[in-house]
């Protein structure tokens, strides 16, 4: 290994340290291990959730949006937004969705290799993982932002509703409905994810940092 | 790297996480994100128990004697009261009468939740009013002719085991010998069959306890085939008969190919009543006229009333239908007028039908529900006759008969098949069942519904003795049939009752001297003898007859056509539905296509040009799928109107034979811009040739997006 590569890889850790201290250094491992399997496992659960509530839908309309898709009363919503000159949901976040997988499993190789990294160079790896939620609800807020600020003026309703931004958590309102949105469990998981993973560079750093600082000092030398 | 074991379980784990992991990744299937959302609201929320307080005695008090009500008045009010958004815990389902209709009405609140077009054309469900070739109008057509009503008797509801399964309703039009099927699904008129034997049909319809057949007796004797025969030849041509209509329930249709029906003496057979449990396998049907009196009032004969009701008894038909059927699929049976037919010779030789005497000119027949009796109501007589089914199989098997009749069918002796004779009153018709051992008959010249103790295994359920008259409470008036929870079933609900009284004279606002019927709510649950009318509903459309009620949660109604693009007719998505985008007009010749949807607020296309004379095939997609969202579509002067559900696909034809401009509609108030949901047809005239659009398949108008 060329004294670079070893520099950004990191200092592996000896046999006989590993059995003195094995919690130490198994721990990070194990952390990121656990933030990995939150990620994909958030895959199946609802991102976000949107009801709305009006007199005549005694039960509610619902939206459910999962990273890569949208699904619920889509089509009866369209159908109440073209009123108000809305473009269908269904255009919004193309690429977004589209991606959405692969990102996922994109952010879990590179936590993989963050735990494979022991220098401070492994925090680069997990930046995607960890600002991911973040990433998502701007992305979410942007989208919604866009579509209720760019209503067809030609739309029946549009001397009545003028473009506005829609809530993108919590209670909102448009019309005679009554909007209520929420994260969903997978968005939570998400957060969970990004959390452990910070906790885990924790202790990334309390096993490392000593034997990287050590290899510095060449006490470690191949 | 040869370390101890928990680092290679650590690495062994993390790989695996990374291979699961990235397998799962592949695996996500939509179908996990397809999870309902959460639902904030929705459900009736049930009321927290309650208690009066002094001062709300008090203003219930004032307000009773504002309105002059007592206390029963305020009870029954409290038993049938329905808040807003509260579902009523059963459907009646009654026969509309000469409607032609079947009417849906919530139990206990006696809200008309709706009515359902059978035999008659009704414009607000779009019923026979698609075009020149709606399949409803040639449904409605007999021998040529379009015979627009029908005079609908007995609704029956398909069972399973002998139980309701709220899937299916059929309902037999006596004037016609028509049988109507409704699927429950949509509530909606699927097929009619009509009897090719006759013209007139008392008994039907009644199923079978798995709804394998669905039984209808004749009434009106003819020649079978309906045709000419003068009355002189009464005893040799003329003829009644029972036909036994197949049931596909997979295909949720009657098929006609496996039916069959069975010549019967010219008697007048009258109601009929499937058996089950002790008595499946069996059918029974009441007669009257086995005088074979044939009027003629005007040439100094006794009237039909009274020469058919000379003799002291008639002949209760006793049918093993599943040997019938036998013979049936042995071949044993004769084409009439293209119909299979096992004759009374078949009937006598192969032991299918015996007959028990029967106190003169009775009505209805009704079996228990351990199937084990069958009641007869006396109609002319004041006992309901009990016959036993164990004493019917007796009797049969030591050939206790007592001779034959005109027709080599065997008389089973009254002694050996009798179990008791219940005296109730005066006019006893119809017979229901509840689950505590009682019966109820209505009494029609008694004007009351009376309710007696049943025997046997049923003894045991009250303090009664057995066949006995318990209790009688007016009702008003002239009651025909009733009807209890479920209580023609194998587990009768014991809970409410409708007298379906034909007379209310005063009970109403005058309406002219037409007046409604009256169908009146009895609450039966109180044993031993309270049994109080707490509910009055006129009928002020038809004369209905007999009903059925099931309970509420045993229907699996759509609230929602399953997918856009159905079509009701084959309850299949149609390969014809247009989809959005697929909109617009094209012409072959002289045949225009209109290819259409519907969604709110408006149709694509809006406009449409077609040349006068050409053949319009008009189809629309409603591209709706919330609960409620239903449009009308009609075009005036060319007698065109739909109900459009949401999810539907509609089809119609007609010729454009009106030059010119029709502005067509949505008929439903469907939304805010429900007036603006319109657009126009334009038919041009003839003369205008020169501007006819060109043949060929290109779009001659279209509204496309
Ligand atoms: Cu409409």
């Amino acid at each position: 290994m060329s004294r670079f590569v070893r520099a950004i890889v990191g200092p592996r850790v000896p046999p006989a340290e590993f059995a003195r201290r094995p919690v130490r250094y198994a721990l990070p491992t194990l952390i990121f291990m656990a933030a990995r399997v939150l990620l994909i496992v958030s895959i199946f659960f609802p991102y976000w959730h949107m009801e709305l509530d009006a007199p005549q839908y005694p039960n509610g309309l619902f939206l459910t949006a999962y990273c890569n898709l949208l699904t619920g009363d889509v089509r009866e919503i369209d159908g109440l937004n073209h009123y108000i000159g809305m473009r269908p949901l269904g255009e919004a976040a193309q690429f977004e969705r589209a991606a959405a997988i692969y990102m996922i499993i994109a952010m879990f190789l590179l936590i993989e290799g963050a735990a494979f990294i022991h220098s401070k160079w492994a925090v680069l790896l997990a930046i995607p993982a960890i600002t991911f939620p973040a990433g998502f609800y701007i992305d979410l807020f942007y989208w919604m932002r866009k579509f209720g600020m760019n209503l067809d003026p030609e739309a029946p309703l549009s001397s009545s509703v003028k473009p506005f931004v829609p809530t993108v958590i919590g209670e909102g309102g448009i019309g005679q409905f009554k909007t209520y949105a929420e994260w969903g469990t997978g968005y939570w998981l998400a957060v969970w994810a990004a959390g452990l993973i910070v906790v885990g560079f924790l202790f990334h750093m309390r096993a490392y940092r000593p034997l990287f600082k050590k290899m510095k000092a060449g006490a470690l030398g191949a | 790297m040869m370390r101890g074991s928990k680092v290679a379980g650590a690495r062994g784990a993390w790989r695996l996480t990374l291979v699961g992991g990235l397998a799962l990744t592949m695996l996500a299937p939509e179908a996990w994100a397809q999870q309902p959302g959460r639902r904030r609201r929705g459900g009736g929320a049930e009321a927290a128990p309650i208690e009066i307080t002094a001062e709300q005695t008090a203003q219930l008090t004032r307000i009773a004697n504002d309105r002059k009500l007592n206390f029963d008045d305020l009870m029954a009010a409290a038993k049938t009261f329905m808040p807003s958004g509260r579902h009523d815990e059963y459907v009646l389902f009654a026969s509309g009468g000469q409607s032609g209709q079947i009417f849906a009405i919530g139990v206990p609140s006696m809200r008309l939740l709706r009515s359902i077009a059978v035999f008659t054309p009704e414009s607000w469900q779009g019923y026979g009013f698609g075009g020149d070739t709606d399949p409803v109008r040639e449904r409605l057509r007999i021998n040529g002719r379009d015979v627009q009503w029908g005079d609908t008797h007995h609704p029956a509801l398909s069972e399973t085991k002998g139980d309701y399964d709220g899937q299916f309703l059929f309902i037999g039009d006596k004037a016609n010998a028509r049988l109507g099927v409704i699927d429950l699904r949509d509530w909606e008129t699927k097929q009619i069959v009509k009897n090719p034997l006759t013209l007139s049909s008392h008994g039907a319809a009644f199923v079978t306890p798995n709804t394998d057949y669905i039984i209808e007796g004749g009434q009106y004797p003819t020649t079978l085939g309906s045709s000419y025969a003068p009355i002189s030849e009464y005893k040799e041509k003329y003829r009644g008969m029972v036909t036994m209509w197949k049931f596909d329930r997979m295909k949720g249709r009657i098929d006609e190919s496996q039916s069959f029906a069975l010549e019967l003496p010219p008697y007048w057979q009258d109601l009929a009543d499937a058996g089950k449990l002790a008595s499946d396998g069996w059918f029974f049907v009441n007669s009257f006229n086995t005088e074979m009196a044939t009027g003629g009032i005007e040439d100094g004969n006794p009237p039909f009333e009274a020469g058919a009701s000379k003799r002291d008894m008639d002949y209760l038909h006793i049918v093993n239908w599943k040997k019938a059927e036998a013979a049936f699929k042995a071949g044993k049976a004769e084409m009439i007028n293209g119909f299979p037919v096992l004759r009374l010779s078949t009937l006598a030789s192969e032991g299918i039908m015996y007959f028990a005497p029967e106190p003169k000119s009775p009505h209805g027949v009704d079996v228990t529900p351990n199937g084990q009796y069958m009641v007869v109501a006396g109609k002319l007589d004041p006992h309901v006759t009990v016959y036993s089914m164990e004493k019917i199989k007796k009797a049969i098997a030591d050939k206790a008969f007592s001779g034959t009749d005109d027709f080599g069918i065997p008389v089973l002796n009254f002694d050996a098949v009798m179990e008791a004779q219940v005296e109730l009153g005066l006019g006893p018709l119809h017979t229901q069942f509840d689950d505590k051992g009682y019966a109820y008959t209505s009494l029609f010249l008694d004007s009351a519904v009376a309710r007696w103790s049943l025997g046997g295994e049923y003894d045991a359920l009250n303090d009664d003795r057995p066949w006995k008259l318990v209790q009688k409470t007016p009702v008003q008036y002239n009651i025909g049939h009733l009807c209890a929870a479920e209580g023609d079933t194998v587990s009768p609900d014991g809970r409410y009752l409708i007298s379906m009284s034909k007379w209310s004279v005063d009970r109403f606002l005058p309406t002219g001297p037409l007046l409604p019927q009256n169908f009146q709510l009895l609450d039966i649950v109180e044993p031993g003898t309270t049994m109080p009318v707490i509910y009055d509903s006129p009928i002020g459309v038809g004369e209905p007859h007999y009903c059925q009620m099931i309970k509420a949660d045993k229907l699996q109604t759509w609230t929602v056509y399953p997918e856009v693009g159905w079509d009701p007719h084959t309850q299949a998505i149609s390969p014809n539905a247009p989809k959005s985008g697929q909109e617009g007009v094209t012409r072959n010749g002289s045949q225009v296509l209109v290819n259409m949807t519907a969604v709110r607020s408006h149709f694509v296309p809006e406009h449409v040009v077609v040349n006068e004379g050409d053949t319009v095939t008009w189809r629309i997609t409603v591209v709706e799928t919330a609960q409620d969202a239903t449009h009308g579509f009609c075009i005036g002067g060319y007698n065109i109107n739909l109900s459009m559900e949401p999810s539907e696909y509609l089809e119609f034809t007609f010729v454009a034979d009106q030059p010119g401009t029709f502005p067509f509609y949505c008929t439903e108030f469907c939304s805010a811009l429900h007036l603006e949901m319109a657009g126009y047809l334009y038919v041009k005239p003839k003369d205008a040739g020169a501007q006819a659009p060109a043949e060929g398949s290109e779009a001659v108008a279209s509204g496309s997006k």
